[in-house]
């Protein structure tokens, strides 16, 4: 039995930066309002609303999407919240495709939104309370602290150079000063990676991605749907979400395993052999730089411990062979958490139509890969999007 | 398209209203072991897996990191749904129904025990500048909607009574009714006031519990060795989240939700079509404002027929037969789980002393609780 087609339709965003004069719900409101307005759609056309957002603590609001329901269009419609951590923002639209693909709905507007600015004095304390209660939290670690674990480990593993992680941060800082959106776009060199502050051995300050407030929504269609409303619609080609063990000290972290399972779903899904040859576009979640060179090893875009050479020879430049994040990615626009994974769906609905301005990707790319990652470093969530 | 999807597998612990010896994940373990078990299944055999919490009740923050061990379902497609049982169930139906996947699990818990301060966490899910500063209990929501209700509906906290005498009592047929009690009207009403007309008996008290499901696509389903119990139809709707703009009289959610859901069931007088009801009762009105919602009677009359008994075990029109919350008490968002299980249970024809005779449809609704104005409703038939 063939899947029902499901397209994006429509696509808008909010400025990632800090907005503690906007309420999460005006947030929400903004993002769905200019993805309804560019779609030509109405709310009364929407049949169905998926809500994506992070942990409740950063707003200290329980029940955080009936609260968020207000602003993103759910007001009495089905409306469901689904949470991967910080890979729900790709999570949210595989969600959105299957309340299409089900048939239980023709569209399905899916709004993902974060405000972290509320969370004071910073929201790594919000992230005190995601260990485990009983063998972790007592001893107060963060996340700069596991991230600089599994990069020591992604390191040492593959003997990989810590200039070449801090290529990823030039790339896409410097690819961010083409979105209008973007929180931190900066022309930056190497050695001011490297010059800037040490967070947790090996992490640097200039390899982190800023805290955000931000939303972002896309529209989901049905073919038939998609194609009376849109003239030219974005596949969703392909989806796949995988989780791991809670228990990540058990683990080598030295290789996303899970991410590579997701993938291997979407590309299952999308009739995809060759990654590196049928995909055009890359945005992988890049909270951190060394995380985007792990993700493009577990989408299997390269072997393990490859990609910090395909970075150093220019091929994830924009103008690269394999454009990576040619967005900005999340270093560059901003993370937003669930926000920061939907711009990258919303980048891929640009980049593929060539609306993408400024950022837009050399030749007539055909098909792109979204994927975003989160949880204790144990999620992938990937939509592989084609025209 | 229309690709049936059936239930072949629940197990639920049994609630309680405190569990101290085992945590959340015991407790689920436990349930999908169960399930699986009354399936034919290994986690091997299981595409993905759908989970319901949120992270304040679990006083853990991106909860959904601990959700997978215990279904084995690590390195699986595994998600969370913030939302009650039957929002989890309804996720899961839609993902084999796009027929990309087979076999799906739905997991829902609640570990309320844990909770010490449980009017305190709820007061987060108040607006935070225009209700929170104002320092009411959550529940005081409750007791203004149930006075409008009965203002608007002409029935009366007598009505309300009636349920929880009736709940309460159907529960002392259910292994799992933890808070089954022989009660009076009286004793309803003479219990403390807690949020005016609401008294304390009127309130479902907490528990414990989890319940697992395991559904599967048609083709699927004829290979395992349980009886599929089919998914007709489901239906979820959020209300307004802002309190000031409710109609307070009516549970559109409810309303909306069941439209959806008997629409696709092609059910046209519920009252008629469908044999045996599970619906929100955490708070004694609610019971009776859901019937009305559902359309199981006419406007101001679910009162007189509870009263009546003609909501009572071995009527045309069971009504939590299972004791419900009240008799169960509230599992928070496994509320809606554990209803679907009864009338999987009862469409089986496994439920005992308080089974109900050729049952072949029923019905299990949830509500997310105050200050929200969310439901879900799905049909099942055999």
């Amino acid at each position: 039995m063939g899947l029902r087609r499901v397209a994006v339709i429509g696509a808008g965003m909010t400025k990632f930066m800090r907005r503690a004069q906007d309420t999460a719900q005006e947030l929400s409101f903004q993002a769905t309002k200019m993805c309804l307005d560019q779609a030509g759609v109405k709310i009364d056309q929407v049949d169905s609303v998926v809500h994506g957002t992070a942990p409740d603590a950063f707003d200290g609001v329980h029940m955080k999407g009936e609260h968020l329901s207000g602003g993103s269009g759910g007001h009495q419609k089905p409306y469901m919240r689904g949470y991967v951590g910080g890979g729900t923002g790709v999570f949210a639209p595989i969600q959105g495709w299957y309340h299409i693909a089900s048939g239980l709905f023709d569209t399905c507007l899916v709004v993902c939104e974060e405000k972290m600015s509320s969370c004071q004095p910073h929201p790594q304390g919000a992230f005190l309370t995601i260990f485990d209660h009983t063998t972790e939290r007592p001893l107060g670690p963060n996340l700069l602290w596991i991230f600089a674990l599994e990069m020591n480990r992604y390191m040492s593993t593959y003997g990989i150079d810590i200039k070449d992680i801090a290529r990823v941060s030039v790339k896409n800082k410097k690819n961010a000063m083409g979105h209008p959106c973007a929180q931190l776009g900066e022309n930056l060199t190497v050695e001011d990676v490297l010059a800037s502050e040490v967070m947790a051995w090996p992490v640097h300050r200039l390899m982190v991605s800023p805290t955000s407030d931000g939303a972002c929504a896309v529209l989901l269609a049905a073919e038939d749907v998609a194609r009376r409303l849109c003239d030219k619609p974005v596949w969703i080609e392909g989806v796949g979400w995988n989780l791991d063990t809670s228990y990540w000290t058990n683990r080598d972290l030295a290789y996303p395993r899970y991410v590579e399972n997701a993938a291997k779903m979407a590309y299952r899904m999308a009739g995809i052999k060759e990654p590196r040859k049928e995909i055009n576009i890359v945005e992988p979640y890049d909270p951190f730089a060394y995380k985007e060179l792990h993700h493009l090893e577990g989408l299997q875009f390269c072997k393990r411990g490859e990609a910090p050479r395909m970075t150093a020879d220019g091929v994830t430049a924009r103008d690269g062979d394999l454009p990576v994040c040619p967005s900005g990615g999340l270093l560059g626009v901003g993370n937003p958490i669930a926000a920061a994974g939907a711009m990258k769906i919303a980048e891929l609905f640009w980049q593929l139509r060539g609306e993408a301005g400024a950022r837009q990707v050399p030749g007539t790319p055909r098909r792109g890969l979204a994927q975003a990652w989160g949880d204790l470093m144990q999620v992938g969530t990937v939509v592989v999007m084609g025209v | 398209m229309t690709r049936r999807v059936a239930i072949v597998g629940v197990g639920l612990t049994s609630p309680r209203p405190v569990t101290p010896e085992v945590s959340y994940r015991e407790m689920i373990y436990d349930a999908a072991v169960r399930a699986y078990d009354d399936a034919g299944v290994a986690p091997k055999d299981i595409d993905a897996f759908t989970c319901c919490s949120e992270d304040l009740t679990e006083g853990t923050s991106i909860f959904d990191e601990y959700t997978p061990d215990q279904l084995g379902a690590a390195q699986k497609p595994v998600h969370t749904i913030c939302g009650d049982g039957i929002h989890g169930i309804l996720a899961a139906w839609m993902q084999v129904k796009t027929g990309l996947l087979d076999v799906v699990v739905v997991e829902a818990h609640s570990k309320a025990s844990n909770l010490l301060t449980k009017d305190h966490v709820l007061h987060y899910a108040m607006d935070p500048i225009y209700n929170r500063p104002l320092g009411y209990s959550p529940q005081a929501i409750a007791g203004m909607e149930m006075r409008r209700w009965l203002h608007e509906s002409g029935n009366t906290v007598e009505d309300c009574a009636a349920v929880v005498v009736k709940n309460r009592a159907n529960a002392l047929q259910n292994p799992g009714g933890a808070h089954a009690a022989q009660l009076t009207v009286e004793d309803v009403l003479r219990s403390e006031k807690t949020f005016d007309p609401l008294t304390h008996l009127q309130a479902a008290g907490f528990s414990d519990g989890a319940c697992v499901f395991v559904l599967a696509s048609e083709e699927r389903a004829a290979r395992m060795k349980g009886r599929p119990i089919w998914i007709a139809g489901g239906g979820w709707c959020n209300d307004t989240p802002w309190i000031e703009n409710r109609e307070w009289g009516r549970a559109i959610y409810a309303e909306k939700s069941a439209a959806m859901a008997y629409k696709q069931a092609g059910v046209r007088s519920p009252a008629k079509e469908i044999d045996l009801f599970e619906i929100d009762d955490s708070y004694a009105f609610k019971e009776l404002q859901h019937m009305e919602a559902l359309d199981l009677c006419r406007k101001g009359e679910s009162g007189r027929m509870t009263r009546l008994g003609e909501t009572a075990a071995g009527s045309d029109l069971p009504v939590n037969l299972s004791g419900g919350s009240l008799g169960l008490g509230l599992l928070l968002d496994a509320a809606g789980a554990f209803r679907a299980a009864e009338v999987v249970t009862q469409l089986r024809g496994e439920a005992g002393r308080r089974q109900v005779e050729d049952a072949r449809r029923g019905l299990a609704m949830g509500w997310r609780g105050v200050p929200t104005a969310s439901g879900a409703v799905v049909i099942l038939e055999n």
